[in-house]
């Protein structure tokens, strides 16, 4: 790429470009996908300008859906149509569903022996231990806001505790929780 | 394998792709609830196996789905249920970047964020609470779990790493 002043976007990708983009993406991203996505939209390819990205990721953390999905179908659209955003999801998730399918083959062929029986136990915990370290970063800046965090237990309650199933709960909690932020909040 | 076990994985993973609020981690303690509580299609401690090899394969983490349908239904299974996982959330998204531009900036999209938010840490701490319990079922388990959950707040050690640890558990029994 020719040198260029640090504002001055790339000319437009092709749906190739997309496709091949959030492959590496896929590819590269593990647990921290948002990242890698930002270096390769903003820095890498200059597809985005870091305000442009950031608005994008607004919208997909505003709708349900892994955020880093969401983001591959609006870079697509806003590209190349509804064939970039295929082109980009695509990209994204086809590498990966194939390296889990082969892990899911090794995993049935080999699950009754007990040695890979334990080492599953052991991922399983270590599963755990990231997703409530996850959790703990989450629900740290809560902290500061009061309604906000009585909002998070009563969720937490009505699925961990309750075991309530989460189609009602959301019906309920989600709209009362934007009354709560409404009130407490403004 | 029978078309209706197709259909009740294309329904079940719709849902929890519109229901995802936070991601794939937010919908994990329904999509146990579905698949191993109502649906009886694996135990819990497969469903968690399952969980952790999705975590230690590359990409965004919800190759869960794909993981489920492979082993309720083979290859149409796992298609049909990482389809249905990406598709709904997809559309709305679509649909949405039409629209943003007009509510971007309305005050009360700063309060459904604000009010989401935190329903989204109640559901991804759920879920952790789940994977935890069902984990941790001796001290030794549990004390990977702790150790994991400190190394991955307090270094900043990749995640593979972390998960070196939990496989260690079981080849230790190798010695």
């Amino acid at each position: 790429m020719a040198p260029s002043g640090d504002d001055e976007a790339a000319p437009a990708p092709s749906i190739g470009d997309l496709f091949n983009a959030f492959l590496g993406i896929g590819l590269m991203g593990f647990g921290g996908v948002l990242a890698i996505a930002r270096q390769m939209l903003v820095e890498t390819r200059r597809w985005l300008t870091p305000a442009e990205f950031a608005d994008l990721l607004a919208l997909c953390q505003f709708l349900p859906g892994g955020n880093i999905m969401n983001l591959s179908v609006a870079v697509g659209l806003r590209f190349r149509g509804w064939r970039g955003a295929l082109a980009a999801i695509v990209g994204l998730v086809a590498a990966p569903c194939a390296i889990v399918v082969g892990l899911a083959i090794l995993y049935d062929r080999f699950f009754q022996n007990p040695i890979v029986a334990k080492v599953f136990a052991g991922l399983g915990a270590a599963a755990a231990g990231l997703l409530i370290a996850v959790s703990i970063k989450l629900a740290a800046p809560l902290r500061t806001r009061p309604s906000a965090a009585v909002m998070a237990l009563i969720c937490f309650a009505a699925v961990a505790v309750f075991r309530f199933p989460l189609l009602p709960t959301m019906l309920v909690l989600a709209p009362a929780s934007v009354l709560v932020a409404r009130r407490f909040e403004a | 394998m029978s078309l209706s076990v197709l259909v009740t994985l294309a329904v079940i993973f719709a849902e929890l792709s519109l229901l995802a609020f936070g991601g794939a981690n937010a919908v994990v303690s329904e999509m146990q609830r579905r698949v191993v509580d109502i649906q009886h299609w694996m135990s819990a401690t497969d469903f968690i196996a399952l969980y952790a090899l999705a975590q230690t394969a590359p990409g965004p983490n919800l190759m869960i789905a794909t993981l489920i349908g492979w082993r309720v239904a083979s290859l149409p299974g796992a298609i049909v249920a990482q389809v249905a996982l990406i598709l709904p959330s997809s559309l709305l998204t679509a649909a949405t970047v039409a629209i943003w531009g007009r509510f971007r900036d309305a005050p009360w999209r700063r309060f459904v964020q604000a009010g989401i938010g935190p329903v989204t840490v109640g559901l991804i701490a759920a879920g952790a609470a789940l994977i935890a319990r069902t984990a941790a079922t001796d001290w030794i388990l549990a004390a990977i779990a702790a150790v994991v959950t400190v190394l991955h707040l307090r270094t900043r050690l990749h995640p593979l790493w972390l998960f070196a640890i939990g496989a260690l558990y079981g080849l230790v029994g190798l010695v």
